[in-house]
């Protein structure tokens, strides 16, 4: 079993220059996530959702403050962290089987057999077996998500992000993946963070759900969902924290997240 | 996956109404008919009188001058000549520009700099420079062969650039969140990712060597397909120089096939069917 990564940040800061002018994107963000915690990043476009989970995987190293990993403070991408884009980004010319390897490549801690069974075991994870040769043009949208998955678990990492990896999505497959990313959860036990615009998603799969708000980006509130699992969406404490999140995005009580601009890059 | 099976009912041998021998029949004369006809009003047009049979002889008499050159050998030498200098050429194009293009694409400050350069030099005929290269490297072999490897080198080249700058960067961020270093970034995600643009180049190049080959054979040689054309052409063969026209059609097509094989081979992922 993979070890799951705890994720400090402390007093996390980011500016962007644009045209000369210094932005603020993410103001004092403070934020503890436990090992094996599932936490779900909610808020409008432009609040810096995407923004901070490019800072924990360690694309962007430019930030005051600190995030840290198991105490480790993040400075580069490592394999000690895994992501999920909501485009699939798998390589056109690498099968399935291929794909998944590129993520071992750097893997000094697995022996050639441990690699082989890691990858077996990923696909089986993710319910592709038989699909081991395809390429990504022969996979639907759905199965390729699930190549993505299984390339960021590949490793074991401690801890694995999701960049809206259903937005792209229909709601007959993005449900179903729901529920497979919570059995992946439970069998690997590992951390996970997602980002999401779907409030509805974030109650179905989140441990606690944090708010942001745009200009600056910052956190508004974190909600605890105490809800037992499989939460059926249709019951009335589910629509009771749907209501009180939804609250946070009505334009009557807080228009600047609705109309903030779109000052998010993409990771 | 279900587009495979799709695709696999379209196959000539599940054909409802044609038989495996009907369905070639067919190919055959939906590909080859348009040749076919070519070659038959070449065959009439200077037996009806509808053209001087002097310049423009019958088709049959070009075969049978070919039968006679390629009985005495004479074919088989112009041709390997040509050959081995427009593959020699363009093999040696593909080998300086494909890393040249590698290494400048990936500074693209410096690809910024260079390019207007490099689109002059693209942009610069092969044959305009036919009389600089005679000058510097005499009328030998060097010279064509340097003429075809000018020719070649800067469609790859600048294929190969484009190709290098314009990879997603998507996939060179998903690459690096692997944990991926420089090098292995360079030869598992930025080489494949501009191969097809890079083949592009190559067979544009591929085309060019012929070009630049026969304008080089006919301004000095002793020996290739050009030489033969415009040799034939001095002392009124005209059998000869059709023969050694169609040649060098027959060069081009093997070469381009070749280089389209090879690159069907090389992107096999592209050719896969999709949804």
């Amino acid at each position: 079993m993979p070890q799951a990564g705890t994720l400090d940040i402390q007093h996390l800061h980011k500016y962007y220059t644009v045209n000369g002018a210094s932005l603020n994107v993410l103001e004092n963000i403070d934020l503890s996530i436990q090992p094996g915690e599932f936490m779900a990043i909610v808020g409008a476009s432009g609040c810096g959702k995407s923004t901070l989970l490019r800072l924990i995987i360690g694309l962007d190293n430019e930030y005051d403050g600190d995030i840290f990993l198991d105490g480790r403070r993040i400075e580069d991408t490592g394999l000690d962290r895994g992501i999920v884009f909501q485009e699939h980004r798998l390589f056109p010319w690498l099968t399935v089987r291929g794909n998944i390897e590129t993520g071992l490549l750097n893997n000094t801690r697995f022996s050639k057999e441990e690699k082989e069974a890691s990858v077996r075991a990923h696909i089986e994870l993710v319910g592709l077996q038989g699909f081991e040769s395809a390429y990504p043009q022969q996979l639907s949208g759905g199965m390729s998500q699930r190549v993505a998955i299984a390339r960021a678990l590949v490793n074991r990492p401690e801890i694995l992000l999701l960049d809206e990896p259903f937005g792209a999505l229909d709601a007959f497959t993005r449900h179903f993946l729901q529920d497979e990313l919570l059995r992946i959860s439970s069998e690997e036990g590992i951390t996970m963070v997602l980002v999401t615009h779907d409030i509805e998603e974030a109650i179905y799969l989140a441990d606690r759900v944090v708010v942001m708000q745009a200009r600056p980006g910052r956190i508004r509130r974190v909600v605890n969902i105490d809800l037992p699992r499989p939460r059926p969406r249709n019951s009335n404490a589910f629509a009771h924290y749907k209501d009180d999140l939804l609250q946070d995005f009505s334009v009557g009580g807080h228009p600047e997240e609705i109309l903030a601009g779109n000052l998010e890059q993409p990771a | 996956m279900s587009s495979a099976n799709e695709s696999s009912l379209a196959l000539p041998g599940d054909h409802p109404f044609l038989s495996r021998a009907g369905v070639f029949t067919r190919n055959l004369i939906r590909r080859g008919g348009a040749i076919f006809v070519f070659f038959l009003l070449w065959e009439l047009a200077p037996r009806l009188g509808l053209a001087d049979a002097a310049f423009l002889p019958p088709f049959s008499e070009i075969l049978r001058t070919g039968w006679k050159l390629l009985a005495n050998g004479q074919l088989f030498l112009h041709f390997q000549a040509s050959l081995l200098r427009s593959v020699g050429g363009f093999a040696i194009a593909t080998v300086t520009a494909i890393p040249l293009g590698l290494a400048i694409g990936r500074y693209r400050p410096f690809a910024d700099i260079v390019n207007p350069l490099l689109e002059a030099f693209r942009n610069t005929a092969p044959l305009a420079l036919l009389p600089v290269f005679l000058l510097i490297f005499g009328i030998g072999e060097t010279s064509k062969i340097a003429l075809v490897i000018y020719a070649c080198f800067w469609p790859i080249l600048l294929n190969t650039i484009t190709g290098v700058l314009t990879v997603d960067p998507l996939l060179i961020k998903s690459a690096r969140t692997m944990g991926l270093t420089p090098v292995q970034l360079f030869r598992k995600v930025i080489l494949p990712a501009s191969a097809p643009t890079i083949f592009v180049g190559i067979r544009v190049a591929g085309a060019v060597s012929v070009i630049a080959l026969v304008a080089a054979e006919m301004v000095g040689a002793k020996s290739g397909l050009g030489y033969l054309i415009i040799y034939s052409q001095y002392n009124f063969q005209i059998p000869e120089m059709f023969l050694g026209i169609i040649s060098i059609t027959v060069m081009g097509l093997l070469i381009s096939y070749v280089l389209r094989t090879s690159e069907r081979r090389l992107s096999a992922w592209k050719s896969q069917p999709s949804e």
